[in-house]
């Protein structure tokens, strides 16, 4: 019945973008973590931030298969845009402090993306991580403005609208960062679902195809790079912002390797693998760093060989697997 | 009338390997055109720097008169040229719907938008409707492209294709491959193509090649060893040796 298959495929696109009811529990949790450790926000917003690094990871990685190894970049980028500007300007306030560790970042993204993004693999792995170096080394050779590695002293954070102030607990800091979460959450899903973000898939899937069908490859890539970079910066710059520091340990190597290792646990190309896969992460990173303040990494890693060997589309391709293998023993 | 397609002397090296010599081909609107030639003749190659995925040593490419030689790839698809790979290239990991959404969506600029869900594009998805019915494959919609049988997959090649609109379509070995329980369905589709689409296929069923061409070129070693009429290629002794020696060093 050529007419039945006709409307169910018609469907199929159409509904994909609705929101499915199973979409409010990471949100449901978020809410109530609130209200079981409200002496604990201070790490719960550092969870959230993590979460918004990696979903922006996840819109190049995951969804355009652009690999990676430089995301610490923006995310430093966001951080010190926040912190000079308090610091050296005297601007502390907090929502357009974002939107400009945003700015830059997407600049930043965008001029860089432009040269590195006609590579692919792993020169570009080589390439993005080099370019993160350099900019650490930058800001390095200028610490008398930027503070280097001893960080930069004296930033101070207006309150929140200019009403609400940061309490011990960081409570105020949690709902700021869930916010901010949640809106930003909402652009990636819209273009994850656009034709854009299909196009993207597209390139990740097959880029050879996607010339043929005379998609302007690089340009996509540029724009999907620039939106990710923007998403990153703002994290940098909330991160600053709820810690009132930053060092230039922002541009680390471990934080571009741990944002990848947060998304692979969680699962790529999947907008909720980066809610799991940062607090997985960062429950491990708490647990373990106080068991073994040395060594902590030594279980992160374990870990990570299992979830290669054992649940290679992450822990939501894992729980597909399972929920595969359970309709089946039931039909 | 200028030609749908120019091809002028086409001129190829890698280092001292020549793998495209001084080719000369045109194809008017509504060609239909068989390209043969032995394994290597450089029948591959010759789409491969029409379609801009290789850049010619020498020479010029011309779609309807203008000088696409220095284009890119995407940009001269979006001018009218279209292919299908000899090795399907297809987004494996896609529904065959989606597959075809997204030739269409680029063809359109719908790509270009990123706030709008990709269901609300309804005359997309209308469209990338109509070409799978016209290919028998609605039913398949779907399904993902790495689960269909290798038959199948080759119509979803055909349909990307199709959806380009393109003005020139070149075919590299369409049936290549597909059991001949299922060949005549990829033959029915390319013999009922548009009669305005310039065609170019490149085939080695001989049989396919005389049903469906109006004019044949030989390829071999890189250069075009002659054009005809089916009737002309059949009857030339050098076309025989070329391929009879072919046969009997495979025998």
């Amino acid at each position: 019945m050529p007419r039945e298959a006709d409307t169910s495929a018609r469907d199929f696109l159409a509904a994909r973008h609705r929101w499915r009811l199973v979409e409010a529990l990471p949100w449901l949790i978020a809410i109530a973590a609130y209200f079981i450790f409200p002496d604990r926000m201070t790490f719960g917003a550092q969870v959230l931030i993590m979460v918004l690094f990696a979903l922006s990871l996840d819109l190049v990685l995951g969804y355009a298969g652009i690999l990676t190894l430089g995301h610490a970049a923006f995310f430093g980028l966001g951080a010190y845009t926040v912190g000079l500007l308090a610091a050296r300007l005297g601007y502390g306030e907090p929502i357009t402090g974002l939107l400009a560790g945003a700015a830059v970042a997407a600049v930043a993204a965008f001029l860089s993306g432009w040269v590195l993004l006609r590579y692919r693999g792993l020169t570009l792995l080589v390439l993005t991580f080099s370019t993160t170096i350099l900019l650490q080394e930058v800001g390095n050779v200028f610490k008398e403005f930027t503070g280097g590695y001893d960080g930069i002293p004296g930033i101070v954070i207006w309150p929140l609208f200019g009403r609400f102030d940061y309490d011990l607990y960081g409570r105020t800091n949690y709902v700021y960062c869930l916010g901010v979460l949640v809106v930003l959450f909402y652009v990636v899903r819209r273009i994850v679902y656009s034709p854009f973000g299909e196009a993207l898939t597209g390139i990740r899937e097959n880029v050879a195809r996607m010339h043929a069908i005379g998609s302007p490859v690089h340009w996509r890539l540029v724009i999907a790079y620039t939106i990710s970079a923007a998403l990153a910066g703002v994290s940098g710059a909330l991160f600053t912002q709820t810690n009132a520091y930053a060092t230039l340990g922002v541009f680390d190597f471990d934080r571009s390797a741990g944002v990848m290792i947060i998304l692979i646990l969680g699962g790529t190309g999947r907008l909720y693998g980066a809610f799991a896969g940062a607090v997985i992460y960062m429950i491990l990173e708490d647990h373990l760093s106080k068991l073994s303040p040395e060594f902590w990494q030594f279980g992160v890693g374990f870990v990570l060989v299992l979830v290669v060997l054992f649940a290679r589309r992450g822990l939501f391709g894992l729980l597909e697997d399972l929920s595969a293998v359970l309709a089946r023993s039931r039909s | 009338m200028t030609a749908a397609l120019e091809v002028r002397n086409l001129h190829k090296s890698f280092g001292a390997l020549q793998v495209a010599r001084d080719i000369d081909l045109t194809l008017e609107r509504g060609a239909r055109h068989a390209l043969i030639g032995p394994n290597g003749a450089g029948k591959t190659t010759l789409v491969n720097l029409i379609t801009g995925v290789l850049r010619p040593s020498a020479g010029r490419v011309l779609l309807a008169g203008e000088d696409i030689t220095r284009l890119s790839q995407a940009a001269r698809t979006r001018r009218g040229i279209a292919r299908t790979f000899q090795i399907n290239q297809l987004f494996r990991g896609l529904t065959v719907l989606e597959n075809v959404y997204l030739a269409v969506a680029e063809r359109t600029r719908a790509c270009d938008r990123l706030w709008r869900p990709a269901g609300a594009e309804r005359a997309v998805i209308e469209e990338a409707l109509a070409h799978l019915d016209a290919l028998r494959l609605t039913d398949d919609a779907l399904k993902l492209v790495r689960e269909l049988p290798y038959g199948r997959l080759r119509l979803v090649e055909i349909a990307i294709a199709l959806a380009l609109k393109p003005k020139v379509l070149l075919l590299d070995e369409p049936a290549a491959g597909v059991p001949s329980s299922e060949s005549h369905l990829i033959l029915d589709v390319i013999g009922a193509l548009d009669p305005d689409i310039a065609i170019l296929i490149i085939e080695h069923d001989m049989d396919v090649v005389f049903r469906f061409a109006k004019r044949i070129t030989v390829l071999v070693q890189g250069a075009v060893l002659t054009e005809g009429a089916p009737a002309e290629i059949a009857a030339d002794e050098r076309v025989r040796a070329v391929y009879l020696g072919e046969e009997a060093r495979h025998g």
